[in-house]
């Protein structure tokens, strides 16, 4: 069976009981790490749950050193999950009360407690290589994620696990928004700030742990991350943006696994996170309503209508017109003739655009704190902001405006 | 003792006023590092009142009112709201923050902002009815903005913002409201539809606390000061505490008495 044949067969559970529960389990991890990412994000503190993955490493060897110790060959999972949230509880606490007792900005926790953890780790590991007793080999596919040889009852757990903190989130969905938005509010209303902080990062912290497997400690940060920019995209409220990078986070999860399982020498990690990035392309120049080809197109747009615009109003006060954009627009509208004089067209639509000007003058004068002046952008026709009988009443003011004017005169 | 001189000149006896005044503040010592930036301040904010903390860029109005409210530590002194712990008195008390303290491309709508100053009321685990919605819309319906219900927040202009804010503040319902600098850089549009508001939480019985900046319209829109230079320097009744005296001891040398003349004080 071929890569393709075997990728397709596992994206539809088809390719055996073992690999369909790893990708389900790396489904929910996902799909918990991009709601609970979400907040994270919203927070501003994607770094201090980078410094929450790299505080597991000593965590790791010190369980596995701990377990070899009692006589088991050190590599049961759960005991490895305990040890690592243990020590990344500690560097997170660590960053906590650095930011808060001194005068260091969050950052610079963020880096010494990240640089020393990591470090600590990593020459724990390299202690771990030299013992004589002990399964050391596969200890270090937990930097970089690995679905191979995985055990059902692992999967097993990590869904589980998934599935509870993704129900965490739905639960402290409010307090957590409030604490994203506005953290002095919040505090005022009985939210109480620094538990939904620590809850926010608690939630990092079980995602990383129980992610430690299929993604790896240095790259589960991207899963946390890039499904909520990602989701940010395709949406203005929050409800839905969590919603959206679950959805994202969860596929990139399930794709990345399967991906990754249908070639052994693939690590899993690195492949969901390319596979999340690939949804983050997709959303940030496809996306409707803030993607860049959107965008781009709307400012396109907008910039026509204020040179139509501008260009209907010279010619209704008969000035010039030396803008090229402007001339083009307004020749393509059959406004002008080549030699730049008004069409009976153009003179009609100049007409009304410097009549609509002077309505809105009016309007600003009569009722200037109507929300009906404020939503105006200067281009919508007035016919589409108020109705006939509100224009009717404009036109009476002006028409009155003049005749005073003239008697005066 | 200066508190007591307060009392009298504004007619009450001490401890009837202050004993459920919406607010009480005594000693109140905040300070960020080893600076003070308020210094044990006294304040007495009778019910029904409409008062502008007023001082200097720095003085620590907004740090007051913070530290009022438990929003950053108190290195000393006592607060009481209506008599009580501000943790047992929450639900009277209504906060409208600056408006630059929140990121406003913020994933929300205005009607979900305004929808904030709810959860007290709806709960963690509850749904969201249709009867929140309404009164969410009668809010900002209040401060003129329910034609922006749907709006994207980021959309707003910075007075827009403001109404946005009060709206929240409304929503809560509150006996107290506390507002930090509810003028600054908005439009006169806004400027009226937030006085309007106020006026009308006061005509309702409300009391309203608003740090305040412009010193021309002090005596148009409140009725009583609260003068603050880290120390409190004076509080009372507009015509017999916003003096030319009280503004000098209060601003330093950084008031040109031009700029006191042209205020018409009493």
């Amino acid at each position: 069976m071929g890569f393709g044949d075997y990728f397709i067969s596992a994206l539809f559970l088809q390719a055996g009981y073992n690999s369909a529960l790893v990708a389900i389990g790396a489904g929910l991890l996902g799909l918990s790490a991009g709601s609970a990412g979400a907040f994270i994000f919203l927070r501003k503190r994607a770094l201090v749950s980078d410094a929450i993955s790299h505080a597991t490493l000593p965590g790791v060897g010190l369980a596995f050193i701990i377990m070899v110790a009692f006589g088991s060959d050190g590599r049961w999972l759960p005991g490895l999950i305990l040890g690592s949230a243990i020590s990344s509880a500690i560097g997170l606490l660590m960053v906590e009360w650095i930011t808060r007792k001194t005068r260091l900005t969050e950052d610079a926790a963020i880096g010494a407690v990240l640089s020393v953890f990591f470090g600590f780790g990593i020459v724990l590991l390299t202690v771990i290589q030299t013992m004589s007793s002990g399964r050391q080999a596969g200890l270090e596919n937990f930097l970089l994620g690995s679905t191979a040889g995985m055990l059902i009852s692992e999967a097993t757990t990590i869904a589980v696990a998934g599935a509870m903190a993704a129900g965490f989130v739905f639960l402290l969905r409010r307090p957590m928004t409030l604490v994203a938005f506005d953290p002095e509010y919040a505090a005022t209303t009985g939210v109480n700030v620094r538990n939904i902080d620590l809850a926010m990062m608690g939630l990092a912290l079980i995602v990383t742990v129980i992610g430690l497997k299929i993604v790896g400690l240095i790259l589960i940060v991207a899963l946390l991350i890039i499904p909520p920019v990602a989701a940010r995209f395709w949406t203005n409220q929050v409800g839905k943006m969590i919603g959206i990078a679950a959805v994202i986070g969860g596929l990139s999860g399930y794709v990345g696994a399967v991906l990754s399982a249908a070639h052994a020498a693939l690590p899993t990690g690195p492949i969901i996170v390319l596979v999340a990035f690939g949804f983050f392309m997709i959303s940030a120049l496809f996306s409707p309503l803030r993607g860049g080809l959107a965008s781009a197109l709307r400012h396109q747009r907008f910039q026509r209508r204020v040179h139509r615009r501008q260009g209907l109003l010279s010619l209704a006060r008969r000035e010039p017109i030396y803008d090229g954009l402007t001339i083009r627009i307004l020749r393509r509208a059959g406004m002008i003739r080549a030699d730049g004089v008004a069409t009976a067209r153009g003179r009609i639509a100049a007409e009304k655009a410097a009549r609509d000007e002077a309505r809105w003058a009016m309007a600003r004068r009569m009722l200037p704190d109507d929300s009906t002046i404020e939503r105006y952008d200067g281009l919508t026709p007035i016919e589409r902001m108020m109705t006939p009988d509100q224009i009717a009443e404009i036109d009476r003011m002006i028409q009155n405006a003049q005749t005073t004017q003239g008697a005066k005169a | 003792m200066s508190s007591a001189k307060l009392v009298a000149e504004s007619g009450k006896i001490l401890d009837v006023a202050s004993k459920d005044a919406p607010l009480t503040v005594r000693g109140l010592t905040v300070s960020y590092g080893n600076k003070p930036a308020v210094f044990s301040v006294d304040a007495s904010i009778p019910a029904g009142s409409m008062t502008a903390i007023i001082g200097p860029n720095g003085a620590g109005k907004s740090t007051f009112l913070k530290g009022a409210l438990g929003v950053v530590p108190r290195l000393s002194g006592e607060v009481r709201i209506f008599g009580k712990l501000f943790e047992d008195a929450r639900d009277r008390v209504a906060y409208v923050p600056q408006r630059a303290s929140v990121d406003w491309d913020f994933p929300a709508r205005v009607i979900d902002v305004v929808l904030m100053g709810l959860y007290g009321s709806v709960g963690l685990f509850r749904l969201w009815q249709a009867r929140h919605r309404e009164q969410a819309m009668e809010c900002l319906k209040r401060v003129g903005m329910s034609d922006f219900a749907e709006r994207q927040i980021g959309q707003l202009s910075g007075g827009q913002q403001q109404r946005v804010f009060l709206a929240r503040a409304l929503a809560q319902n509150a006996e107290f409201y506390l507002l930090d600098e509810p003028f600054a850089g908005v439009d006169a549009a806004t400027e009226r539809a937030i006085v309007s508001v106020l006026k009308e939480l006061k005509s309702e019985g409300r009391t309203v606390v608003c740090v305040h900046h412009d010193l021309s319209t002090v005596a148009e829109y409140f009725d009583r000061v609260l003068l603050i230079n880290v120390r409190r320097i004076a509080e009372g009744p507009v015509e017999t505490t916003f003096t030319a005296e009280n503004l000098q001891e209060t601003y330093g040398g950084r008031l040109a008495a031009t700029h006191i003349d042209e205020l018409h004080l009493a």
